[in-house]
């Protein structure tokens, strides 16, 4: 009998055995490191429920707290009164457009500056490398930053938030290296062929790199979404914020509008849940296509820590 | 380099269509990185809204030995230093330690699982992150509801100074560490399972072959990941702190970048905020060649 199961699966012989040598103290280690990491998930989670749960909770509930992981006096009441708020959705529209707009120009700017750089035999490429780099590991600050917007009258305009950030040295270094390593064969067969240096461009690289593009262009469009300050410095007036400035005032506005700092745009208290609605509504967008885009990231995040 | 160099000429004429495709690129970088960069004269010259991005005239070191003077300027060099440090010390080993514990896990499945969950937060807008703190240590949040379960008093987290660092800090590292841990996790797979057998015939135990199989093997990625954290070391989170903290906690919370920022953009002393500014970004260039010089004379292994 024992024979003859050992005989049907011989391959698992070794593992069960290794298994037995190490048993005890390693299958211990392991449910405590399932424990760990079960932890891990569970913090991380965690104020998500929370903020989910309070969203579609009473207010009565929540100022005497006793809202944690499931929604007390459920409604959805809250949802329907900040959805009804017209600067709410126009701040939303702003976002899109910042976002779209600014992606776009990145990406423009960031692929045609990463093509150059990935010609080894190109003459200066080295100082055109060093112009990027050195803005990684110094950069102008936020006073001077100010004063060039404002004195290039860009202050309430989408200019303000969607040209200062327009490369991403990160970002142009992974490209770089992405074109870097393509097949030079197939450049100069179209070069043979009489295509110019844009059409190489246009028609052979872009299409073989539609993946880092598409890497990019998330990695791009994620910042942008998420960018609140240069909306909060240079817009003033609140039909041009992006929605992160909107969040921003209703929380950050409430909570500091007893103290003595509160700025402009700053609103007077606001409800708990009308706080949790907001965050759920903004963060909603990433929610949804964090599944798909997580993976790009992670092999963005690969390819740029290939040493240059 | 060629052995004989063409004239730029020549160059010119081949290449032109790929230089021409810089220009753009460059003109950004000069306008939007470099002419900021030489703003920062206006450190040592007086500035007036509305007039030149240069500023009007000399004034020597005048505001370098200002903010020298100026008390708070040392307070807030002091919380920039320990909230600094405190990240550092928690936010660099930890991912080392998650993606250890991922390695070991055998169930794909799950392993997968824990890293979905634990990047997300990397991607949330710091608003987000800030507004969520805040629903969970108000006074009736759930951290407080935990405090008052086990018998304690609710505290206002935010509103007590003393609490601000242990909030940046951990707020820090559930937005980190997961994602943290990805290089680390690329670099694991590349260890030789060959180093592993041969550990094994030895006798080392697991603790034994993690000591000096696994950690090895992911030390460069460890000492790059390093450096990289020293260099931003004194670049706390500006706009975390500048959404979290309130004149009660600015004895702990103000670091340098919220102080100019006040400095420069509520109280107009531009010049002021600029000098701390250069400072700060002087300080940022020093630590990062000083720690990539260190580690290439230690270990051998340096950015660039």
């Amino acid at each position: 009998m024992v024979t003859g199961s050992v005989l049907k699966r011989p391959v698992e012989l070794r593992p069960r055995l290794a298994g037995i040598r190490e048993s005890r103290g390693r299958r211990v280690f392991q449910v405590v490191n399932v424990v760990v990491l079960l932890c891990v998930v569970a913090v991380t989670l965690y104020p998500f429920v929370t903020i989910i749960a309070q969203s579609f909770s009473d207010d009565s509930y929540i100022r005497s707290g006793q809202v944690n992981l499931v929604p007390r006096g459920f409604n959805t009441t809250t949802y329907e009164l900040v959805m009804s708020d017209a600067l709410f959705w126009r701040n939303y529209q702003n976002t899109v457009v910042y976002t779209v707009v600014a992606t776009a120009i990145a990406i423009v700017l960031t692929t045609c500056y990463a093509y150059v750089l990935s010609k080894r035999e190109l003459r200066g490429r080295t100082a055109l490398i060093g112009i990027a780099v050195f803005t990684m590991f110094f950069n102008g600050g936020l006073i001077p930053n100010y004063v060039l917007i404002t004195s290039l009258g860009m202050k309430n305009t989408i200019w303000a938030i969607v040209l200062p950030n327009a490369i991403s040295v990160f970002n142009l270094l992974v490209m770089k290296s992405f074109f870097e390593n393509m097949p030079p064969e197939l450049e100069e067969a179209a070069k043979i062929d009489g295509l110019s240096t844009y059409g190489i461009l246009w028609r052979i690289v872009l299409p073989l790199s539609k993946a880092v593009v598409a890497t990019m262009t998330l990695f791009y469009a994620v910042s942008f979404w998420n960018s609140w300050f240069a909306g909060f410095l240079y817009m003033d007036r609140a039909e041009l914020f992006p929605v992160t400035v909107y969040l921003r005032n209703l929380i950050v506005g409430a909570a500091n509008a007893s103290s003595t700092g509160s700025s402009a745009g700053d609103l007077a208290q606001v409800s708990a849940s009308i706080q949790s609605v907001t965050i759920v509504l903004t963060v909603l967008p990433i929610l949804a296509v964090y599944p798909f885009v997580q993976r790009f990231f992670v092999s963005g995040v690969m390819l740029g820590s290939v040493k240059q | 380099m060629r052995a004989v160099r063409e004239p730029w000429r020549r160059t010119l004429r081949r290449d032109w269509q790929l230089y021409s495709l810089a220009l753009l690129p460059l003109v950004f970088l000069l306008v939007f990185r470099y002419v900021p960069m030489l703003g920062n004269v206006i450190a040592f010259r007086r500035f007036e809204p509305g007039g030149s991005i240069f500023g009007e005239a000399w004034v020597g070191l005048r505001y370098v030995t200002m903010f020298l003077g100026d008390p708070t300027f040392w307070q807030v060099f002091t919380n920039t230093f320990v909230i600094g440090a405190l990240t550092l010390l928690f936010c660099f080993p930890l991912p080392v330690v998650l993606a250890l514990l991922l390695n070991e896990v055998r169930t794909r499945y799950f392993q997968r699982f824990v890293q979905t969950v634990s990047y997300l937060p990397h991607f949330l807008s710091i608003v987000i992150v800030a507004g969520m703190l805040m629903q969970l240590l108000s006074v009736e949040g759930t951290v407080n509801q935990i405090v008052r379960a086990v018998g304690g008093e609710a505290i206002p987290f935010l509103q007590r100074p003393e609490w601000f660092r242990t909030v940046y800090v951990s707020s820090e590292v559930w937005q980190t560490v997961g994602w943290g841990t990805i290089l680390y996790l690329a670099a694991l797979t590349t260890i030789d399972e060959n180093l592993y057998e041969a550990a094994r015939i030895d006798g080392a135990n697991r603790w034994r072959q993690t000591w000096h199989v696994t950690l090895p093997g992911i030390r460069p990625t460890m000492v790059t990941l390093l450096i990289l954290n020293v260099g931003t070391f004194m670049a706390v989170g500006f706009e975390k702190v500048l959404l979290l903290y309130n004149p009660l906690t600015y004895p702990t919370a103000d670091v340098l970048s919220t102080y100019l920022y006040r400095v420069g953009l509520e109280s107009n002393n531009f010049s002021y905020a600029a000098a701390i500014g250069l400072f700060e970004a002087v300080i940022g260039l020093t630590l990062i060649l000083g720690a990539n010089a260190i580690s290439r004379r230690t270990v051998g292994a340096s950015l660039w």
